[in-house]
């Protein structure tokens, strides 16, 4: 979402246009940036200012986290994790999206809805589905013995935390790259047929590099979210599984140690926040590329 | 006769589309579960976990509950969204960027450590388990939401349309009313939308700022999960699925004809 409308807000307005533009124009978003102020800045600033507090000031919380075998597993799974479900996604939108610009409007229709019916199932619920199809009894395990195989470990592993994972964020992937294959001009890929290329050359050398701004936004937007997840990762997950915000929140509520859960939190933060500054050069890149072609 | 390649992709979107559909193809089927139990392939049939919705006071308790912050999260959000729309669009491009990333970054801030933050400022000033403290919380994380749909509606939106209405002699709210309104009022609605859903479905902020006085629906289905199978989860996700079908087929279907005329 945030991708395509990017690619809108760099477009040029004619000069004339610009005279009229009323002076103040950006007060209209004060309440906005109140709210945020009030709802978010200060939030995570006590949450940073009680990770150097908490019991005593210093950075005590911090060396406590990264000494902790436990912790620097648990951090290490989180981006582990995160990246298999961004590479899942990936993988499952990458022709998904591709199909989605080569099919007659009917069936594009069909392949969207199937995109967008998810989002109006609750995300709890949706939760709750997995454990149900994924768990030792389940849909999955009883395809797989009726076809003679034997039974898989899901429920309460990281495969299953994934797989639950890449249903709630296979969306966020798709979108981004479809609104980039939909305005390449295929064109070109004929173009390099005609000068004797084989289609899957002429596929691989011209299509790919030109949808990879796609790519790039959609992959950085799955990892971010994947980060932060908490529910998916709580239900579906067991002992073995369990993921870095599962931790602050027990910090937090269960052993109401806010220094150490904050700690943690910042720890999360600041990582999301250095992968964003990283992908943001990428994300640029799509208004250079797309002008150039244009 | 579609070529062999053709074939492989189709198969591969459908195993996609069959993922991506999977858990509603579960949902529905168990909400008519004849025992107890939430098993599928459900056994028996019966209606008795929606009359148990209707009837058990927790579940209409925290239903309610999770519609009055709804309605107001999508009121507030919505004006306070929209007139950042018009300040991030209106603005000198680079200050209109700036805003932009600032006003969007509730998304991609990670849903516990916010969680955390929010609970310790409530603790401190009794936001906990306040109507108040649910709709300061939702608002802040539907503000994205309001500004991306109206953006985009007024990236579209033909500034010349208000120059001539203002040198035909309209006054600027005149031209606001008559004019501009009118002509976003799409993106407005599907903002409010999206606005009243991310409230409504919000969990993780809401299971710290929770109480046992004020409980969310997401709250309660959390804890039903969690306590026990009680398939009543079914029949409430069944009942919000086709109630948010209902109203997105009804927005297409009214933008539509709106696009004919």
């Amino acid at each position: 979402m945030t991708a395509t409308s990017d690619l809108t807000t760099g477009a040029e307005r004619p000069a004339f246009l610009s005279r009229f533009r009323p002076r103040g124009a950006v007060w209209l978003a004060a309440p906005a940036v109140l709210v945020l102020v009030v709802a978010l800045a200060y939030p995570l600033a006590i949450v940073v200012v009680r990770s150097f507090t908490d019991p005593v000031p210093g950075i005590d919380n911090y060396i406590w986290f990264f000494q902790s075998a436990v912790n620097r597993t648990v951090l290490q799974r989180t981006f582990v994790v995160a990246a298999w479900v961004t590479l899942v996604s990936l993988i499952c939108a990458y022709p998904y999206a591709y199909a989605m610009t080569i099919v007659g409007k009917n069936v594009r229709l069909v392949l969207i809805l199937c995109v967008l019916v998810p989002f109006w199932l609750s995300g709890v619920v949706r939760t709750l589905a997995w454990v149900i199809l994924l768990q030792d009894s389940g849909v999955i395990n009883s395809f797989l013995r009726g076809l003679g195989l034997s039974p898989v470990k899901l429920i309460r592993t990281p495969p299953g935390v994934i797989i639950g994972m890449t249903q709630v964020l296979l969306p966020f992937m798709i979108l981004p790259i479809y609104s980039v294959m939909k305005g390449i001009d295929t064109r070109l890929l004929q173009a390099a047929r005609s000068l004797g290329a084989k289609p899957w050359r002429a596929f691989l050398q011209i299509y790919v590099p030109l949808s990879l701004p796609g790519v790039y936004a959609g992959a950085i937007i799955v990892f971010i979210l994947s980060l932060g997840f908490y529910i998916t990762p709580a239900l579906l997950g067991g002992p073995r599984s369990i993921l870095l915000s599962s931790l602050v929140q027990n910090q937090v509520l269960s052993l109401l140690n806010w220094g150490r859960g904050g700690a943690m939190g910042v720890v999360l933060l600041v990582a999301t926040f250095v992968l964003l500054a990283i992908a943001a050069p990428l994300m640029r890149q799509k208004h250079t590329s797309t002008r150039r072609e244009a | 006769m579609p070529s062999f390649p053709r074939i492989l992709l189709g198969l591969f979107c459908l195993l996609v589309a069959v993922l991506l559909l999977a858990p509603t193809l579960v949902v529905i089927p168990m909400s008519f579960n004849g025992n107890k139990s939430l098993a599928f392939p459900p056994v028996g049939f019966s209606w008795q976990w929606y009359g148990n919705f209707f009837s058990n006071p927790d579940w209409t308790t925290s239903f309610t509950n999770s519609l009055i912050v709804a309605l107001i999260v999508a009121v507030v959000a919505t004006v306070v969204g929209t007139l950042a729309a018009f300040g991030v669009t209106r603005a000198a491009a680079r200050t209109g960027g700036l805003l932009r990333a600032l006003l969007i970054t509730p998304m991609v801030v990670p849903g516990v450590v916010l969680a955390i933050g929010i609970y310790a400022v409530y603790l401190d000033t009794h936001l906990v388990g306040t109507v108040t403290g649910f709709v300061l919380a939702h608002t802040m994380l539907a503000i994205p939401f309001v500004l991306i749909a109206v953006q985009a509606s007024l990236e579209v939106f033909d500034r010349r349309l208000e120059t001539a209405a203002s040198s035909l002699g309209a006054g600027r709210l005149t031209v606001f009313r008559t004019v501009t309104l009118p002509l976003i009022l799409p993106g407005i609605l599907s903002g409010a939308l999206f606005a009243f859903i991310t409230s409504f479905d919000e969990i993780i902020v809401a299971l710290f700022i929770t109480s046992p006085y004020l409980k969310t629906l997401p709250v309660q289905i959390y804890s039903s999960i969690t306590r026990d199978a009680d398939p009543t989860v079914a029949a409430v996700g069944t009942l919000l699925f086709l109630a948010t079908s209902l109203i997105i087929i009804a927005g297409l279907l009214f933008g539509m004809r709106r696009g004919r005329t």
